[in-house]
Order: C-alpha cells, then sequence, then structure tokens
C-alpha cells in the first residue's frame, strides 16, 4: 500500500465514491418504480407472474458485462448504458419482493379492511402495503448491495465509480487504487445495508420482534 | 453495414473459429472453467453447509456469507486474487488466480442454501423419523436432504451462473475465455465483436441454467415440487 498516493488522490476517491452512490441511488429508484407496478399486475393477474418473473429472472442471469456489451452499440459507453443493464438487475429482485411481500399480508387483515370500507386504493396503501414494508425492504437491500457491486463493472464503459479505480490498479498493476477502490464499495455495501435495516425499522416499528 | 449484418459476417468468419483465439477455444475454456470452478466449490461449499444446517449450527455465518460475498465486488475479488498469487510465474498465467476468485465467489451461495434448505425442514417431519428410529446419518439421507433438495440446487444455479458471469469478468484480468471478445472489442471499438462475444456468454448463462434447471426437476422429490421458496434464496448476480 502506497499511503502517500492515497493522501495524494483524496478528492479523486472521494469524487469515485460520490459517483459510485449516484449510480446506485438512480438505478434501485428507477427499479423500485418499474418494479412496483409489475409486481402488481403479477398479483392483480396472476396468469403474468410466471413471464413476469421468468423474464426478469432471464435478464439477472445475463452476465453483466455482456449486458452492458450488448447495450453499447445503441446507448454508447454512456451513463443511459450502465442504468438500463443496472436496473435490469434490481427488477427479479425487487419484483419478487413486492409479490412476496403482499402475498404475506393475512387475508383476515384484508377482509377487516375491507369490511371497514377502505377502497382498494386505500387498503392497499394504508393497509397492505405498511405490513408488506420489511419483505419488500429485505428485497431493496439485497438490490441496493448487488448494484454496489455491479457498478464496478460500469467502470469498464467509463462510467466512473469505485470500478474505474479498480481498473486503473488492474491496468497499471498498481496494487493500491485497487485495494482502495474494492475496500471502498465494500465499505459502501455495508453502510448502505445498515442504512436501509435502519430505516425500515424506523419506518415500521411494528415489524420489530 | 448494419450491426446485426456485421454481427452475422462476424460469426461466418472461418478465421473467427480457428485455433487458440477461435470461438471454440474460448468457449471450452470459458465452460471448463466455470465448471471446474463450480465443482470445487460444491466439493467445498455443500458438505459444510449441510453439516451445519443438520447440526443447527454456525446459524449467523452461514447465512451472512452470501451477504458478505454480495458486498464484495466480484471484479474486486478477480483483481486481488491476481495480485496475490498471479505473479508467482505459474504456468497459464491468468488462469489460476482466476479459477481460486471463481471458487471463492463460488462457496457462499451453496453454503447458504445447504444450511437454509436444511434448516427449512420441519420438525415434526424430523421428530417422526426420529421415532421411526432413523438415526443421524439416515434421516440426513433419507429425509432432510430430500427435502432440502430444492434449495441446494438452487444454491446451485446460483453459484454456476455466476460463476459463468464472473469468468466473463477474468478477461479484464488477463486471462481468456469468452469475455476476451467483448474486452478485446472494448479495445478495439470493433461493435461487432462486442456483440458477438456478448451473445455467445449470454447464451452460454442461459443454457447453464436451464440444465441445471432441468437437473433439478428430475432430481427433486414429485411431492415436493409445489410450493418452493422463493425468497429465501440468496441471489447474486455476476
Amino acid at each position: 500500500m502506497r499511503w502517500d498516493w492515497v493522501r495524494d488522490h483524496g478528492d479523486d476517491i472521494f469524487a469515485a465514491t460520490r459517483q459510485h452512490v449516484e449510480l446506485t441511488l438512480l438505478a434501485v429508484a428507477i427499479g423500485l418504480l418499474v418494479a412496483f407496478p409489475l409486481g402488481l399486475a403479477a398479483r392483480r393477474w396472476r396468469r403474468t407472474e410466471g413471464p413476469i418473473l421468468g423474464l426478469a429472472g432471464a435478464l439477472f442471469t445475463i452476465p453483466s458485462l455482456a449486458l452492458f456489451a450488448l447495450l453499447v452499440p445503441f446507448t454508447g459507453l454512456s451513463r443511459t448504458t450502465a442504468e438500463i443493464g443496472l436496473v435490469g438487475y434490481t427488477l427479479l429482485i425487487l419484483v419478487r419482493n413486492v409479490v412476496a411481500g403482499l402475498d404475506g399480508v393475512p387475508d383476515e387483515v384484508r377482509e377487516a379492511a375491507h369490511g371497514m370500507g377502505y377502497r382498494p386504493l386505500d387498503q392497499l396503501l394504508r393497509v397492505e402495503l405498511p405490513l408488506a414494508l420489511p419483505v419488500i425492504v429485505a428485497g431493496i437491500r439485497i438490490a441496493t448491495v448487488t448494484t454496489i457491486g455491479l457498478v464496478t463493472v460500469t467502470g469498464l464503459i467509463g462510467q466512473g465509480g469505485l470500478g474505474a479505480l479498480i481498473i486503473e490498479g488492474i491496468n497499471r498493476d498498481f496494487r493500491t487504487p485497487l485495494v482502495v477502490g474494492s475496500v471502498c464499495s465494500v465499505a459502501l455495501a455495508v453502510a448502505a445495508d445498515v442504512a436501509l435495516a435502519g430505516a425500515a425499522r424506523l419506518c415500521a416499528p411494528w415489524s420489530r420482534r | 453495414m448494419s450491426l446485426p449484418g456485421e454481427v452475422v459476417e462476424w460469426f461466418s468468419t472461418a478465421e473467427h473459429w480457428r485455433g487458440d483465439f477461435g470461438v471454440p477455444h474460448r468457449l471450452a475454456e470459458h465452460a471448463l472453467m466455470s465448471l471446474a470452478a463450480t465443482v470445487t466449490a460444491m466439493v467445498m461449499g455443500l458438505p459444510l453447509g449441510v453439516w451445519l444446517g443438520h447440526r443447527g449450527r454456525g446459524g449467523a455465518v452461514a447465512i451472512n456469507l452470501t451477504n458478505v460475498g454480495r458486498a464484495v465486488p466480484s471484479l474486486a475479488i478477480l483483481a486481488l486474487v491476481q495480485q496475490a498469487i498471479g505473479l508467482s510465474g505459474w504456468p497459464g498465467f491468468g488462469a489460476r488466480p482466476a479459477f481460486v476468485a471463481l471458487v471463492a465467489l463460488a462457496v457462499p451461495p451453496l453454503v447458504t442454501n445447504a444450511y437454509v434448505g436444511l434448516r427449512g425442514v420441519d420438525r415434526d417431519v424430523v421428530e417422526a423419523a426420529q421415532g421411526m428410529g432413523m438415526t443421524g446419518p439416515e434421516l440426513l439421507r433419507r429425509v432432510e436432504l430430500p427435502i432440502a433438495l430444492p434449495l441446494i440446487m438452487a444454491g446451485i444455479r446460483t453459484s454456476a451462473v455466476q460463476v459463468v458471469a464472473t469468468a466473463t469478468l477474468a478477461a479484464v484480468t488477463a486471462w481468456g475465455g469468452l469475455g476476451r471478445f467483448i474486452v478485446d472489442g472494448f479495445g478495439q471499438q470493433d461493435n461487432a465483436q462486442i456483440v458477438a462475444g456478448a451473445l455467445l456468454v449470454g447464451l452460454l448463462a442461459l443454457v447453464t441454467e436451464s440444465i441445471l434447471a432441468r437437473v433439478q426437476r428430475i432430481m427433486v422429490s414429485q411431492g415436493l415440487r409445489a410450493g418452493q421458496p422463493r425468497v429465501e434464496e440468496a441471489l447474486t448476480v455476476g
């Protein structure tokens, strides 16, 4: 380890970390916006569940470098390419957990809400969603940690982030940026996981056991 | 020429099918490396996960192993292993570090899924089996393992697919395999080669997944096919 390199490149390391966070946040946010209606559709029309999960599963199976590579000729070495791929990978995890979370709401609760005069949308937002929240957040945690790992690969298509440091280390056969990029990425994943777990506990105190 | 045309032409160029840089050789490299790494990881990870699950010990470790594995980027593992052992002058430059990194990435989902699978066996079923006079090994072989098989197989699928994906990234750290087409294509700004490589890798991953899904369908007992757990699987992506 060359600590003087770390000292001299503090700004670069900070900028790379920020890019990493931005790419991750954007991917998980868009992923949720896409996955939520898909999850609702899969539940509303059970026949669509198989195809939706099957498609998301097939997308999930495609290696990340291959998916980015397939997009490059169309969207270039751009942030769009990175985000399409990253969002694609969050879908399987998020849709599955949205469906499982809502499936986990007891029928009695649903019936009670219905009996109390909740309309479908109200019932979804004020009764079912809060009860499904712990499972949905568990999905968001897995999706976030997975995305943080995958963002290192987007360094290969020129999107910066901590992957750029790792790649610099590989190309120059120089261990310091390699270790810095790896350690920061792991730290970011752990921090995000802990933060989301804490947020879930605050937002859904009823799930505390 | 349009891109699809270029890709077709790339695939129909005889030169791309010959020698050490041709598709058959790269595909064989990729498939053999993935197979070797997955099997090695199974030999290491499955007994551990099954034993922990059978004895009901080390749950926190077994479960968190996958979480930890997920947090460490595969590119980082490849590069760090390459740095640690890649320069020690072994034959087959790049292959050994790639193998070690792939095994390291494949073990956690195997351990976690085997553990969760065995712990998930209904206690009543275990007690009934014990009441029928089954001993520990018998119980494991005839009751726990068959019931845990869907999750154990899910772990194998997850690991195998992740290994195929990560073997692609090994091209970045100076190994061969199908990733070479993609990485070299980036270097030469050759879109046809990039797309051809990506198609080959994607196809290999999908074929791997569907073969293992079929194996699972054959091996898992009829009575267990309904109600397969969905969320407990240790999902990872490479």
